[in-house]
């Protein structure tokens, strides 16, 4: 009796297991988007009891912090005003030389902001989830990053969330460009890499760079824009150390990423 | 009360999945997270029926894959066959002993991790490895084995609150009491 109540159940299993392993690639997504949905009220409670917490804790902040937090941030926007006047300036001179050479027009970023709901439960993955999706003109592919640097891509889009592949996670590859800091020319190019040496998850690696390139530890690594994925100029992180491989023929770089994955609340989806 | 148990462990395996998701201080602090599910599944094995262990499995493990970039259904079969070996010994192994329950959550939480990567290994997917995987696995061993004990404590808790104690029994029995009163007595007088 207990040899048949085995058998059903296991193979009853094996079957669903079978079936959900063989789905085509949208109904496979489609599935797991709503197996997640699930977890959404949990979230939503997560994110509320956050909130309140927070809201908590800037209630005990003393006013005279507060109003020194002020004085800083207006000082900072006045700061902030005048440099957007300047880079209007230059973006207006850019477009028009750029109309003059007869090249396309540069399209200003317009970004849709996106708090971390949850991260990957599984350590051999780097993803993550955020709290907008296709009612908010997410789309897969798109860019996603902070003010410092680039976080990532968007891999599955559900009505109210999305998963972001990060950098460094084996399916989120993609072309860089190493400048130097201070005049920034392009010193090399190669490809952003998951690191596997390392348990520093905010280390990636640089590879395919070819011999001979001037590689040092502090240039600045952006993205190469060479992908139909991240535009060019993003800013990745900063080499961290070079060794050769391949007998001199192929130069390696360890990065340490601009931003920190680790602590990731807020982020912005590029929408392009 | 089985259906009772039954739910209450889909429930903690909903809210483990959604923890191990939300929460990411230990991941920051140690590097890995830990899995709560083999433990689940070794308290399943042994305490609950074989329909138990086979919907823990399936729904423990596709709440897991939902949330994680895995395929959906590769986590319930290291789930299963956990459950399956541990139902098959469970009049073998001393389930109250802590001892036992952590050597098993050892060796549960140590074996779905190997399983689960192998089994991507094996369709082609390209997880991330390295030396370093095995401080994870190692942590992931060690974080799920503390938590057997845990789980165990829980739903034997758990289990006293929603269900009728036995009766203790007594050596008491009324038709072997032994009167000592006075009476009746014959006069020899």
């Amino acid at each position: 009796m207990l040899k048949r109540q085995y058998s059903i159940a296991t193979g009853l299993v094996l079957l669903i297991v079978l079936v959900l392993l063989n789905l085509p690639e949208q109904p496979a997504a489609r599935t797991k988007l709503a197996l997640g949905g699930l977890f959404l009220p949990l979230f939503g409670i997560a994110g509320s009891v956050q909130h309140l917490t927070q809201q908590i804790g800037n209630s005990l902040v003393p006013r005279s912090t507060l109003l020194k937090q002020l004085e800083r941030l207006r000082k900072e926007n006045e700061e902030l005003r005048q440099q957007l006047m300047q880079i209007q300036d230059a973006w207006r001179e850019n477009a028009q030389l750029r109309q003059a050479l007869g090249w396309q027009r540069r399209v200003p970023w317009s970004l849709q902001p996106a708090r971390v709901v949850g991260q990957d439960p599984a350590n051999w993955w780097r993803t993550m989830w955020i709290d907008v999706g296709s009612r908010d003109l997410i789309r897969p592919n798109m860019s996603v990053l902070t003010s410092e640097g680039l976080v990532g891509r968007i891999d599955k889009v559900g009505p109210y969330r999305s998963s972001v592949v990060l950098v460094g996670d084996p399916n989120c590859r993609f072309s860089a460009q190493v400048q130097e800091p201070r005049d920034k020319s392009v010193v090399a190019k190669g490809i952003i890499w998951p690191s596997a040496s390392t348990l520093d998850r905010l280390l990636v690696d640089l590879t395919f760079v070819p011999g001979g390139s001037l590689l040092k530890p502090g240039q600045t690594v952006m993205t190469g824009g060479d992908g139909v994925i991240f535009p060019k100029g993003i800013l990745v992180g900063q080499i961290v150390d070079v060794r050769t491989n391949d007998y001199g023929l192929n130069l390696e770089a360890r990065v340490k990423l601009a931003v920190n994955l680790n602590r990731l609340e807020y982020v912005w989806v590029l929408l392009q | 009360m089985n259906t009772l148990n039954t739910i209450a462990i889909l429930l903690i395996a909903y809210l483990a999945v959604f923890l191990e998701s939300y929460f990411r201080g230990l991941r920051n602090l140690v590097g890995a997270q830990i899995d709560l599910l083999p433990a689940l599944m070794v308290y399943a094995g042994l305490s609950a029926g074989i329909s138990t262990v086979a919907l823990l499995a399936t729904l423990g493990g596709l709440w897991f894959d939902s949330l994680s970039a895995n395929p959906l259904g590769i986590t319930v079969l290291p789930l299963l066959v956990i459950g399956l070996i541990v139902h098959s010994g469970r009049d073998l192994i001393l389930r109250e002993q802590r001892y036992a329950q952590f050597m098993l959550g050892l060796a549960a939480s140590a074996a779905a991790p190997l399983f689960s990567v192998l089994a991507l290994l094996g369709l082609g997917a390209e997880p991330l490895l390295g030396w370093w995987s095995l401080w994870q696995w190692l942590v992931m061993t060690l974080g799920g084995a503390a938590a057997t004990p845990f789980c165990f404590h829980v739903f034997d808790r758990f289990k006293r609150a929603f269900t009728y104690q036995k009766l203790q029994e007594t050596s008491f029995r009324p038709d072997r009491e032994i009167k000592r009163d006075r009476g009746p007595h014959l006069d020899y007088e």
